[in-house]
């Protein structure tokens, strides 16, 4: 279908697609196989200028939006959902210095992520604060100058590889919501360090460790917007990146269904090849359907966003679900038009079915996407 | 300092058909592309110019539509875009083609270093490269698989050879071809690209460049081509697959046949 898309935001696609075509599809099965992570192609990524996409004019980017954003990370998530976890978690780390950080925090560290040359993560999950933001743990107190920073985050996506961390701690404990703050953490700040990646089902190409702090000092500047925002500054930084999230999904099915097709036109049973069958046709024509109604919310949603709408959140949670539970169906379902070939690791589907598991989970489940979408119906339902 | 990079715009070898009737290649509606070797110059000139600091100048002679793959050669970090276009080149031989681009590199003010692919796709001829070394009287290398060193007085490369490499110091100023090892081609940059949609291209026509009407296009070509035809198909032919050892019984089982 055609989604009117303008010259810039083709071009876009065609860097991404690129990238993903020459250099993900032919390392993606060795990646996920080492838990290697991608870092010449990164680097490949940082040159060919998608990192600098959502980033603004004013700090070497190129001032796109959440659609732009959506556009490369399609086209990334067909070639492996590990590497574009990877990209996509550098911007949901330098999401909330754009959205809250002061001029001067957004020069010290925005142009070094548009160009590639410092890679970022996001912290806020703990062992016990995961849908439940309430039970964070971590802590910081201002003494003298410096912040002293507490605690350890868990399962932070780019950890070990990125040099710019955001993180989400306490800061007033007796305030609840409004007592939460983020800070920036650099690599070889005294006290910080990572812990071991962690083994995984699926997007083995990404790194996920523990962040550790340990009376980590920083400079009270690193405080990203004003103590106590750091709730709100969380909230509008999953808003923004969760469309990409589902742009992950959208690439991963279509990926799925680019392979499973072409298997089953290939796939001679019964003297004829098993997509003349109507119950493959069938299974095939219902992984293409809801792609494509996938790919229109995800597009809609984040054109919508780039608007600012006031019901950002639940558009944005709307897509995340939608587009990801169809990834986990359509990867599936891949697997079972191949039958015994896609649940064989030489086939790429298996992985893509692991790959898909993910995407339901993280940058909040699938079921607290359904919290913020219901809450936000009683809400506007109250007002009519 | 200078680097001049020759590159050709040709038919996609993925794409490729023979026109039934004259057994010529059919070009119409067969995607355009950069010659694939011609990539691998470009690649290690804009490498030269980020290491070395340089201008990279890329240069095709062709119709005007091959100003694609100066556009695409700017989106990959080369500074200026030289089309060479006249009807007059029409039917150029590799004689003719060396003779036009000299007279071109000439008009450019010449070079300090001059990159090309080893051959094109298309024509497959390897002697356009040495053939505007000759021309420019200037020392050539064929074949570079490595730039071992580099400065702003020349060049330490390897030389592909049959039973291995050869390793050759060249002063500049001196012409390249290169072949695939040489390095990987990056992929166009969004910077790039909106440069390059907006680069402004030189056009430099037979009179531009003080080409002799005799030695340009059909009428400077001593090559004539009497006749072309595709060869006669080997017979019928079978790719084994599976794992290794599954062909090796398979082939053992087929030749069996014979004994």
């Amino acid at each position: 279908m055609d989604y009117f898309l303008s010259e810039e935001q083709e071009m876009i696609v065609e860097t991404a697609r690129q990238i993903a075509d020459e250099r993900i599809i032919p390392a993606r099965a060795e990646l996920d196989e080492k838990h290697e992570f991608p870092r010449a192609i990164l680097n490949e990524m940082a040159r060919a200028d998608l990192f600098a996409v959502p980033i603004p004019e004013e700090y070497g980017g190129f001032g796109g939006g959440c659609i732009d954003n959506v556009l490369a990370l399609e086209q990334l998530g067909r070639g492996c959902v590990g590497v574009g976890t990877a990209f996509a978690a550098n911007i949901l780390g330098i999401y909330p210095i754009m959205i809250a950080g002061s001029d001067e925090m957004k020069n010290r560290y925005l142009p070094d992520v548009a160009t590639g040359k410092k890679f970022a993560a996001f912290g806020l999950t703990e062992a016990n604060a995961g849908s439940d933001a309430s039970g964070i743990r971590t802590t910081a107190v201002l003494d003298g100058d410096e912040w002293v920073i507490n605690g350890t985050k868990q399962w932070i996506t780019n950890g070990g590889e990125a040099q710019i961390y955001t993180v989400v701690a306490i800061t007033d404990r007796s305030r609840g919501p409004r007592g939460a703050s983020m800070f920036v953490i650099e690599e070889g700040d005294p006290g910080f360090t990572c812990g071991p990646k962690e083994k995984k089902m699926g997007i083995r190409a990404s790194s996920t460790t523990e962040l550790i702090f340990k009376d980590c000092r920083i400079p009270k500047d690193r405080l990203i917007g004003r103590a106590g925002t750091g709730f709100i500054t969380v909230m509008k930084t999953l808003d923004s990146s969760r469309p990409g999230i589902a742009a992950l999904g959208l690439g991963l099915a279509q990926g799925a269904l680019d392979e499973a097709a072409s298997y089953a036109k290939q796939r001679i049973q019964f003297g004829k090849p098993i997509i003349s069958f109507q119950a493959v046709q069938h299974l095939l024509a219902d992984m293409a359907i809801q792609l494509e109604a996938a790919r229109a919310l995800v597009y809609g949603a984040a054109r919508h966003i780039d608007a600012h709408p006031k019901d950002m959140s639940k558009v944005s949670s709307m897509c995340k679900v939608y587009a990801t539970d169809m990834a986990m169906k359509v990867t599936t379902d891949a697997v079972q038009v191949m039958g015994g070939y896609g649940f064989m690791c030489e086939y790429p589907v298996e992985k893509m079915m692991r790959d898909a598991k993910i995407l339901q989970i993280y940058e909040g489940t699938n079921q607290i996407q359904r919290n913020v979408i219901g809450q936000e119906l009683n809400k506007e339902y109250a007002r009519n | 300092m200078k680097i001049i990079v020759c590159v050709k715009q040709v038919p996609d070898a993925k794409d490729v058909r023979l026109d039934p009737i004259t057994n010529t290649l059919a070009r119409e509606g067969v995607q355009s592309i950069m010659n694939p070797y011609d990539q691998h110059a470009l690649e290690e000139a804009v490498r030269l110019k980020d290491e070395l600091g340089a201008e990279v100048v890329v240069l095709t002679m062709g119709p005007p539509q091959a100003g694609e793959v100066l556009r695409q050669a700017i989106a990959c970090g080369a500074d200026h875009g030289v089309l060479v276009s006249d009807r007059a080149f029409a039917g150029a031989d590799t004689w003719a083609t060396s003779y036009t681009l000299a007279q071109a590199v000439n008009t450019l003010g010449g070079a300090d270093l001059i990159l090309c692919g080893k051959q094109a796709i298309d024509g497959d001829t390897a002697q356009v490269g040495p053939g505007l070394a000759m021309r420019l009287d200037i020392p050539f290398v064929t074949c570079v698989q490595k730039v071992r060193e580099a400065d702003a007085s020349g060049l330490v490369v390897e030389r592909m050879m049959d039973d291995g490499y050869d390793v050759v110091a060249v002063d500049y100023p001196a012409l390249l071809t290169v072949v695939k090892d040489l390095n990987i081609p990056r992929v166009p940059s969004l910077k790039g690209k909106m440069r390059a949609k907006k680069a402004v291209l030189q056009t430099l026509s037979a009179a531009d460049v003080g080409a002799d009407p005799a030695l340009i296009g059909l009428a400077g070509s001593p090559t004539q081509v009497v006749r072309v035809f595709p060869p006669e198909p080997r017979g019928e032919r079978t790719v084994l697959s599976g794992t290794l050892d599954e062909q090796v019984s398979e082939l053992a089982r087929r030749l069996s046949a014979y004994l």
